[in-house]
């Protein structure tokens, strides 16, 4: 269904069919524009830390405003921003590049999105409630324990919820790789934004749990007197760094190997070339996956857990740099030799190469304890893991919105508007955060509400300022090419780009059963390999028939709600136990609409074959 | 092409300048002038991987640059095909094992500087000091003395002092830039680390973990003297008498203004191991009032009649009866004449 034919049908029709959608198409649309939405906000706060720190000793912001400013600008940034646009590329595109007409669990992957939805207007509704959390992104206890109001009770329930829906999302994407794959795709032959989207569903699932609990004990001691981090009663704080790590550090690569496998797809593509090392590239990103796992305590080589462990963390960490290095490796050999073609999504991959290589060099950097006994918590680190997320997720997210949009929405986006968004925001990224790796060496621990003055830090924080405004602007000319791209962009043909995965070969944007017949796949970039050895279009491995669909539903919106709901009473039960209403109120919704699922059967619907041989190619 | 270059270079060559401009930070605070063993050893790590990964980015931008001068696709060849290589072994191994020599050629020392920053075995024959974090500022209990002090930690150069540091409260992170690295102040445990300054100075001290909404406020000094003038102050330190009659009239008042505003129910003057508020035996040799304010006596009356509107969330707010303009000009001058001794920052900053 075209942008077009969207619009004629009531603002209640198109309202309601996003509300009820299990089309994983529509869920991209709505997790793209959750996480735009709060890439906004999360931006926002960005530039208010900015202006607070543009002179010495100003007063913008109050102290304690300005911490509750990092701490939702790093909690908006990373789990409701950064993710969710991930998880929405993710939908729109993987189900059609292994060749599935949807994903495996339809209904799961829209109660996912409205977990997600309704987690982020949680923690977020803090701002009104009586002040956002205030303990950092990281809410290392006892501070968490100790912030005064509700802030703190907020990102518990917010990212509990929204924590939740990522793990259901992650575990549905596993699902629908391993049995959804066209005839003829196997794992080998998977494009690697597929095999990113795979591993990093592997990441959720094995590193939420740990945040999950981390959570609970949180919320137990903070709402229900137990004593898990109280040291006076004999808990433990360090016990919270362990969970919060443990998750934390995997979440770092849930955020940069979907971008991996993206940039992965693109420098191909507009090479004209198959991918490099394909084989090394996918043990590459299984090795950074599993290493990921090995090495959480080097954000605490601080702690004091002694030169043992900090030795072989130190080590571990630095053996990721091997796999890291094969994949940049890889992309420069892919491009060599090839017929690079630069438009707007090929620059954000080009841009992505340098800068993501000084993240990595800088990680390697912090890996070795010693030194980082120095860099820790100070503004070097705030540069190197800005390096590694924005240069490497925001820049892929970028990237990927170029390169999918006329998949995904039909049109394509202003080139020249793209062109000068990148090189803006190229320029202010760098602007920014160059700066910073001396500013933390000079002696400013992050987190700083002001810098004194006569402390040598003025003029870095002033250039510091001036690129996160550049950064601003970018962004402000991306959202107007959006609008100038809907309005009266170009129409894209199925495959604008000369493309070489399946995602090419569907109509842009693709029907809602995706492949009228599923694609018999023949090899690694199998539209590649039918333009360059076959009829130039894909093969059917089917004759056509009729096709089974899901329906739609309202459940995971009321589901959701219905946590929400609980959520709200869980945070102030604290104050008077009549609120304890709302978490019977919102438990019972939730559990209801379980119920319902559960014993209510729905067959889905099926696409008749008369309708589809109507239907033009 | 050109354009692409030509941006990044001078995206490059801008920073260089500023870098310049701001020199390499302020003295005793910045981490890039070492004045201590811990920061040199750090500091050397710091400058082994930086050449380390400078190869690294100079052998990927070599590449890059090539790739995108000799590859790009020129009029004339929108229809070329190139050749669709599947990869190679030689190459691919190269570049997997060149990075795994890189990273041991720096492992190695990292390790071993690992070990020699975390060795206690000798703590019991040099000064131990227990530092008592708190939001937000600081306290050192000289271990074996009769003396406590906050804010200034003194210290005799050339000498290994093992700090065991411990919080009351939230989690701190103590960290003197130009001496040394940081390590946590955790409140479950002791953590023990050794400084060594090198040179006579006052030294910026920071906290480094998020401790509330005063933390970029909990700074404090290291005051490192010759081990001479080290022994004088200790010396000076333990023959305080808490109880003696200032000079003049103002301060006298002020003496007795401070014991009757219940200053005394958490400030101590003389020794106290267990102190609620910083300790006042030395605090008209204190380099900075609050941890951060110059040491002037404005600064001090400010401070006493609203300490709230200078460090958000202190716990001293609302811990005393309300002072008058009168009663706190004269407590100020009162503790800005506790003077115990000759070697103080300014003797030591010169």
């Amino acid at each position: 269904m075209s942008i077009a034919a969207t619009q004629k049908r009531g603002f209640g029709t198109v309202l309601w069919d996003y509300l009820t959608t299990v089309d994983h198409k529509k869920i991209a649309h709505l997790y793209l524009f959750g996480g735009g939405f709060f890439f906004l906000l999360g931006g926002l706060e960005a530039l208010f830390i900015r202006i607070q720190l543009i002179t010495p000793e100003n007063d913008f912001l109050s102290a304690g405003l300005y911490n509750e400013m990092i701490t939702m600008h790093g909690t908006t940034m990373i789990f409701l921003a950064a993710m969710p646009l991930l998880l929405g590329l993710m939908n729109a595109v993987m189900p059609l590049q292994i060749g599935a007409r949807d994903v495996a669990f339809p209904f799961l992957n829209s109660l996912g999105l409205w977990l997600f939805m309704f987690g982020g207007i949680l923690l977020n509704l803090s701002w009104f409630l009586g002040g956002a959390p205030d303990s950092g992104w990281t809410s290392y206890a006892p501070l968490s324990i100790q912030s005064p109001g509700h802030g703190v009770d907020f990102y518990v329930l917010g990212l509990q919820i929204a924590g939740a829906g990522t793990l259901i999302g992650g575990i549905n994407f596993l699902a629908t790789v391993v049995t959804m794959r066209a005839p003829g795709m196997t794992y080998m032959r998977m494009p690697l934004f597929t095999w990113a989207t795979f591993i990093t569903s592997v990441l959720i699932l094995f590193a939420f749990p740990a945040l999950t609990v981390g959570l609970f004990l949180l919320m137990f001691d903070r709402m229900f007197g137990s004593a898990f981090f109280d040291v006076a009663l004999g808990g433990n704080t360090i016990i919270w760094q362990h969970l919060f790590w443990i998750f934390g550090h995997p979440e770092v690569y849930i955020l940069i190997l979907p971008a991996f496998g993206l940039f992965s797809d693109i420098f191909s593509t507009f090479s004209r070339k198959r991918l490099f090392g394909y084989t090394a590239m996918v043990f590459a990103t299984m090795l950074i996956a599993f290493l990921g796992f090995m090495v959480w305590a080097h954000h605490m080589f601080t702690v004091g857990l002694g030169p043992v462990a900090n030795s072989i963390f130190a080590i571990a960490t630095m053996a990721i740099a091997v796999p890291t290095g094969i994949k940049i490796f890889n992309w420069l050999a892919t491009m060599w030799g090839g017929s690079i073609k630069i438009n707007s999504a090929m620059l954000w991959s080009l841009g992505f190469i340098p800068t993501f290589t000084i993240g990595g060099m800088t990680g390697v950097m912090l890996g070795s304890s010693v030194a980082d006994y120095q860099y820790h918590d100070t503004y070097f680190v705030v540069a190197h893991f800005h390096y590694v997320i924005v240069g490497g997720t925001v820049f892929g997210i970028l990237a990927g919105l170029h390169y999918w949009w006329p998949k995904m929405f039909g049109r394509i986006l202003h080139e020249g508007m793209g062109k000068f968004t990148f090189w803006v925001f190229m320029i202010g990224f760098h602007l920014t955060f160059f700066i910073q790796h001396f500013l933390g060496l000079m002696g400013m621990p992050r987190r700083y509400w002001v810098f004194l003055e006569d402390q040598g830090l003025d003029l870095g924080n002033l250039i510091s300022t001036i690129g996160a405004f550049l950064m601003a602007i970018a962004v402000i000319v991306f959202l107007y090419n959006v609008v100038h791209t809907a309005i009266k962009g170009d129409k894209a043909p199925a495959d604008p780009y000369d493309g070489r995965t399946l995602e090419w070969t569907t109509a842009s944007p693709p029907a809602h059963y995706n492949f009228k017949q599923l694609p018999l796949v023949r090899g690694l970039d199998p539209l590649w390999i039918e333009k360059t050895e076959g009829k130039g279009k894909m093969t059917p491995a089917e004759p056509l028939g009729d096709i089974h669909m899901p329906n739609g539903s309202i459940l995971p919106f009321i589901m959701s709600l219905g946590f929400f709901i609980a959520g709200i009473g869980f945070i102030f039960q604290v104050d008077h136990s009549a609120w304890l209403i709302a978490v019977y109120v919102g438990m019972a919704i939730a559990i209801g609409c379980m119920l319902i699922r559960s014993l209510k059967d729905d067959h889905g619907h099926h696409i008749h074959k008369e309708e589809l041989e109507r239907e033009a190619d | 092409m050109r354009g692409w270059m030509g941006k990044f270079k001078s995206l490059f060559l801008l920073s260089a300048l500023a870098l310049v401009l701001a020199g390499c930070g302020k003295e005793n605070l910045t981490a890039l002038v070492p004045k201590g063993y811990g920061a040199e050893s750090s500091m050397n790590l710091i400058i082994l991987s930086t050449i380390i990964m400078l190869f690294v980015f100079v052998v990927v931008i070599l590449v890059y640059v090539i790739v995108l001068i000799r590859f790009r696709r020129k009029k004339g060849q929108e229809n070329y095909i190139p050749k669709q290589v599947e990869g190679n072994k030689t190459l691919e191994t190269v570049w997997t094992i060149i990075p795994i020599i890189l990273v041991l050629i720096l492992a190695v020392p990292t390790v071993a500087a690992t070990f020699d920053l975390a060795d206690d075995s000798n703590a019991s024959e040099h000064i131990n000091v227990d530092v008592t974090g708190n939001q937000y500022w600081w306290h050192f209990d000289y271990a074996g003395e009769e003396f406590q002090t906050s804010q200034d930690l003194y210290i005799p150069t050339g000498e290994k002092v093992y700090l065991n540091m411990l919080s009351s409260d939230v989690i701190h992170s103590l960290w003197i830039p130009s001496i040394s690295g940081k390590m946590d102040v955790n409140p479950e445990n002791v953590n023990t680390m050794y400084i060594e300054a090198y040179e006579e100075g006052v030294y910026w001290g920071k906290c480094a973990e998020l401790c509330g909404p005063s933390h970029s406020l909990m700074d404090f000094k290291v005051i490192a003297v010759s081990p001479e003038e080290y022994d004088q102050w200790v010396e000076d330190m333990q023959s305080v008498d808490p109880e003696a009659e200032p000079q003049d009239a103002v301060a006298q008042d002020g003496k007795a203004a401070f014991e009757e505003n219940s200053c005394m129910s958490c400030h101590a003057i003389g020794s106290s191991p267990a102190a609620v508020g910083p300790n006042l035996t030395n605090f008209g040799d204190r380099s900075k009032i609050a941890g951060f304010l110059d040491p002037t006596k404005k600064n001090l009356v400010d401070w006493l009649m609203d300490p709230e509107s200078i460090k958000p969330g202190n716990k001293m707010t609302g811990n005393y009866p309300e002072l008058s303009e009168d009663e706190a000009s004269s407590i100020a001058e009162y503790l800005m004449q506790l003077q115990p001794s000759e070697i103080t920052p300014e003797s030591a900053g010169k």
